[in-house]
């Protein structure tokens, strides 16, 4: 694999070249910075969306290659990449849950401060 | 451990087997998969025991998107991206190390291994500076959250209490260093001195910290202000704003006083509540913003346990980087180190948006 300019490394030895490592820590500098900007500006609904993309981005890259997953073999990487569908899945049914849920949910907490849950709505009551 | 020396290593390497090849491996390279599939399965576990609190900010984040803007007011945004970006070159400083040790360079590898822990113990210096600012202003999880208003003059008891632990570590490891020089044990010397080195990155970070709070606090005032004073998401939470809607519109962020003069108004209504209401705007944060800091204090602080655990992993890795063990064949513990360093740097990159760009 490039960068491995030794002759006695071993196959599984495979040291990732150092300028790609270099840009790679550029690379997300460049994203923090990105994302930072990006939250200064108003966005509306897209904000969230757009910090996700970029730390999801960030996360690649970090993934390929800061942890070598690039050159690692495919079984690591289905097993590392399969927690994500777990979290997800951890997330997403229990969101659908307390979707099904909402009214209740709404009301028992506030049930002691009526006026902040109805405000949002009607500010003047 | 036993084969520190590394003499002995290269005995052992004439008469036995491998040291560094655990008798029911096959080979170094049957080793080091095992190895690795064992840390990818451990790092799948990391992930799945943080994704519980991310279940909990997302729950809390859907239901009352409203608490949520509120609080991140609180956050120092660039603080937060200054100790990402500390965090990322640590990660690099990492990346690097496991590339030395896969070239046999034990003391690049060193070198690149003492800058990672460096870098960890900046951003828990800073990380302590941001946290003791909060409770200098009452800013706890919710059953304590008891927010008021007030600058509190010079170095918070609070970053004193905490900085007490690595105050200790530095003077031991300092002293142990010099121990170990006087009685000729170098590589210790050299151990106890990287690890002081370490924790002093620990003081650089509060520092660091202490210093971009002062240089931005006109920029801090301004956004407590900001709070304080910005009508709009408030009143919409607070019946008691109402009568006050149109004086507050007129005079939205025009001077810190506004808060003030409403403070008294406000206590007529609501003298229950007295001892935190400084203004109208801190009444619904009383109770609800608590509970964002709750959500904040776990992840983050869950964050900082795998940093510290982190260090003291890297501090195992310089070790054996001093005791020369790394070779383009054995390199595996490096390697697995890196990884679940970059999982905590991996964490925080999702931990940054999430908590301080709530827009």
């Amino acid at each position: 694999m490039a960068g491995s300019n030794h002759s006695d490394h071993p196959p599984f030895n495979h040291p990732a070249p150092l300028p790609l490592l270099i840009g790679v820590f550029l690379a997300l500098v460049f994203l923090t910075i990105l994302t930072l900007v990006t939250s200064n500006i108003e966005l509306a609904q897209f904000a969230f969306a757009i910090a996700m993309l970029i730390a999801t981005a960030k996360a690649a890259l970090v993934c390929a290659f800061f942890m070598h997953m690039f050159w690692d073999k495919g079984f690591n990487i289905l097993f590392f990449l399969s927690s994500t569908l777990f979290v997800s899945l951890f997330i997403g049914v229990t969101l659908l849950d307390t979707g099904a849920y909402k009214e209740s949910i709404d009301v028992f907490p506030r049930a002691a401060e009526p006026a902040k849950a109805a405000a949002p709505e009607s500010p003047a009551e | 451990m036993a084969v520190a020396d590394p003499d002995n290593i290269l005995e052992h390497d004439d008469h036995h087997h491998d040291p560094f090849i655990a008798h029911h491996f096959e080979s170094a390279e049957q080793q080091f998969d095992s190895g690795k599939l064992g840390i990818w399965i451990f790092l799948v576990t990391e992930v799945l025991f943080f994704s519980g609190l991310f279940v909990a900010y997302t729950l809390y984040r859907i239901h009352h998107p409203e608490i949520f803007q509120q609080a991140h007011h609180f956050l120092d945004k660039n603080l937060g991206a200054m100790n990402t970006i500390v965090l990322l070159f640590s990660s690099l400083t990492m990346a690097l190390g496991v590339h030395a040790a896969q070239n046999g360079d034990n003391k690049k590898c060193g070198i690149y291994t003492l800058i990672t822990m460096v870098c960890a113990a900046m951003f828990l210096g800073v990380k302590a500076v941001e946290y003791s600012h909060k409770w200098d202003l009452g800013i706890f999880v919710r059953s304590t959250f008891d927010y008021a208003e007030h600058h509190p003059e010079g170095i918070s008891p609070y970053l004193i209490k905490l900085s007490v632990i690595p105050a200790l570590l530095l003077v031991g490891f300092i002293g142990a260093s010099v121990f170990s020089k006087m009685t000729e044990k170098d590589l210790l010397a050299k151990f106890f001195g990287g690890m002081a080195v370490t924790v002093g990155g620990y003081f650089l970070g509060a520092l660091v910290g202490l210093g971009f709070m002062a240089l931005t606090a006109g920029g801090d005032a301004h956004a407590s202000h900001e709070v304080a004073a910005s009508p709009l998401v408030l009143q919409a939470m607070s019946i008691d704003e109402d009568e006050k809607h149109d004086e507050h519109s007129h005079e939205e962020g025009d001077h810190d006083h506004a808060g003030d003069d409403h403070a008294h108004d406000d206590h007529s209504h609501d003298g229950d509540h007295g001892h935190a209401a400084h203004g109208a705007a801190k009444e619904p944060m009383h109770r609800d913003v608590g509970t964002f800091f709750s959500i904040y204090y776990c992840m983050t602080g869950l964050h900082a346990i795998h940093i510290i655990a982190g260090i003291i992993a890297l501090a195992w890795v310089f070790w054996r980087c001093l005791a020369l063990h790394w070779r383009p064949d054995y390199f595996g513990p490096v390697d697995y180190v890196g990884l679940y360093w970059h999982l905590v740097d991996l964490i925080w990159i999702y931990l940054f948006p999430l908590l301080y760009l709530i827009d």
